[in-house]
């Protein structure tokens, strides 16, 4: 029987399925003990409407698998960060013409004070995923998900969407 | 010129058989109504412990979730109301983002208030599948809300909601970041989410405030009126309710009037850049000392409620 820690790894996330849960650091832990197989997630953002798609696909493909009894709990701590999508995850988005986050910001403002607003368009080194034109200019911080941003591209004008940094 | 419904049972096969591909039998992939009963229902606290700190009164505990939640839900209420009315694409997707990020604090937070104390919770037939979430956002009365009134009066124009979300996310942030070492572990995971979140929402309605009061003349004037509309109900997410200012004493809650000097240097940074001045317009008061926090409401919430309740209300046993 395969370990259930390799069927989960191996559940996609819904609204990019080129990634796994696992390389978008959505899957927390899988443990299992005594036939029973207990799987963390954790939402990419508060209101993710995919976290209970991503349960009921865990449920079932480890049922598929052979595992009859299987929870799945919300780990709500410490909060996602787009910094655990692994470099593969990064890889793959890239390949699908997805712009992977860049660092993710500290939650903190300069000394540990309070996060100071930014009103000007945030700036980001990064390149168009078609072209690789780093002249890409930014249409909107949100996007079609909640995790996403839109971008244009000012050398091949192609639209793309970047994974936002938190 | 009319066409016959497709024969599943037809040798080419039919143009849906994708759809069923590898399926037989696994209903899995349908999203209403025909999942499996182990799979229905979703807790959005799932397997998170929801111990109430020692030393800490639960309904005291509860009612401060159901203040944050609700501040949540009603302003995510209103956001969403702009679906397809913004100005362009670009910011009716936004604005539908943010309402999207209110509304998955507010389950939580309305989760966390069911768990800490059940009696909140109104009461439904007995065998309703209706989720202690959804029991507090669809069930309860204007007067059981305990939102600040500036999340409830109703849309403007989009310098209005401009406005609202700065006022509103600039608050929010500066105690979500200190609620984020509350003593209570639910109400600091949401919290350190929260900030993440509010972060976006901030510099969103910053950056549009700049713009439209360094836009055209008739941007500049909506703006300064929206300002002056919504700047009497900007005092009340300020002012500390009882029961927050008895939970921070015990290091649940985040006391407002604590994070007003942060609050105004933002906001005051704000108006700096975009040339408005800081409206002179004093605080709308409440009836006898009562405001949103005690339940006491416009007229607003009360529509508002209406509609985002009836059909809840009319399917008690409804599963959705």
């Amino acid at each position: 029987m395969v370990t259930a820690y390799a069927v989960a790894r191996t559940v996609t996330d819904p609204e990019m399925p080129m990634l796994t849960l696992e390389d978008l650091g959505v899957l927390r832990s899988v443990e299992e003990h005594d036939g029973r197989v207990e799987v963390a997630i954790t939402p990419t953002y508060s209101g993710c409407p995919a976290m209970a798609t991503m349960r009921d696909d865990l449920v079932h493909r480890l049922h598929d698998a052979g595992y009859a009894d299987v929870r799945v709990r919300v780990a709500l701590t410490p909060a996602w960060s787009s910094d655990w999508i692994s470099d593969e995850g990064r890889r793959k988005l890239a390949e699908h013409g997805i712009s992977p986050p860049g660092p993710a910001p500290t939650g903190r403002g300069p000394g540990g004070g309070p996060v100071t607003i930014s009103l000007l368009p945030t700036r980001r080194a990064l390149s168009c995923p078609r072209c690789a034109s780093a002249e890409v200019e930014l249409t909107s911080e949100f996007g079609a998900t909640a995790c996403k941003a839109l971008y244009r591209c000012a050398a091949c004008l192609e639209p793309f969407e970047h994974v936002k940094e938190i | 010129m009319s066409h016959s419904a497709p024969d599943p049972n037809d040798a080419h096969g039919s143009v849906f058989d994708g759809l069923l591909e590898g399926s037989v039998g696994d209903s899995s992939q349908w999203a209403f109504g025909t999942r499996p009963e182990e799979l229905q229902g979703e807790d959005p606290l799932a397997g998170v412990d929801t111990t109430v700190p020692e030393g800490v009164d639960p309904h005291a505990l509860a009612t401060y979730c159901l203040m944050l939640a609700d501040d949540a839900l009603v302003l995510s209420h209103r956001l969403s109301e702009w679906c397809s009315r913004a100005p362009d694409l670009e910011e009716d997707i936004a604005l539908a983002n943010i309402a999207l990020d209110l509304l998955g604090q507010a389950r939580l937070l309305l989760a966390r208030a069911a768990a800490a104390d059940p009696a909140v919770v109104p009461s439904l037939p007995a065998g309703s599948p209706v989720p202690a979430e959804d029991a507090l956002a669809y069930f309860r009365d204007a007067p059981d809300f305990r939102n600040v009134r500036i999340a409830e009066v109703a849309n403007g124009d989009f310098a209005h909601v401009v406005v609202r979300v700065l006022l509103v996310s600039t608050v929010r942030l500066a105690l979500l970041a200190r609620l984020a070492d509350s003593r209570d572990t639910v109400l600091s995971a949401v919290a350190a989410k929260g900030v993440k979140e509010l972060t976006y929402h901030r510099d969103y309605a910053g950056r549009w405030f700049l713009t439209l009061a360094r836009g055209t003349e008739e941007s500049r004037r909506r703006l300064v009126a929206a300002l002056d509309l919504l700047w009497p109900l900007y005092p009340e997410m300020l002012a500390a309710h009882p029961v927050e200012a008895a939970l921070a004493g015990a290091g649940v809650a985040v006391d407002p009037t604590t994070v007003a000097d942060e609050v105004d240097v933002v906001l005051d940074q704000v108006l700096a850049v975009s040339g408005v001045d800081r409206p002179g317009l004093g605080a709308l008061a409440g009836v006898s000392g009562r405001t949103g926090r005690d339940g006491l409401h416009t007229e607003a919430l009360s529509r508002m409620l209406a509609e985002m309740q009836v059909v809840a209300r009319a399917h008690p046993e409804g599963r959705w």
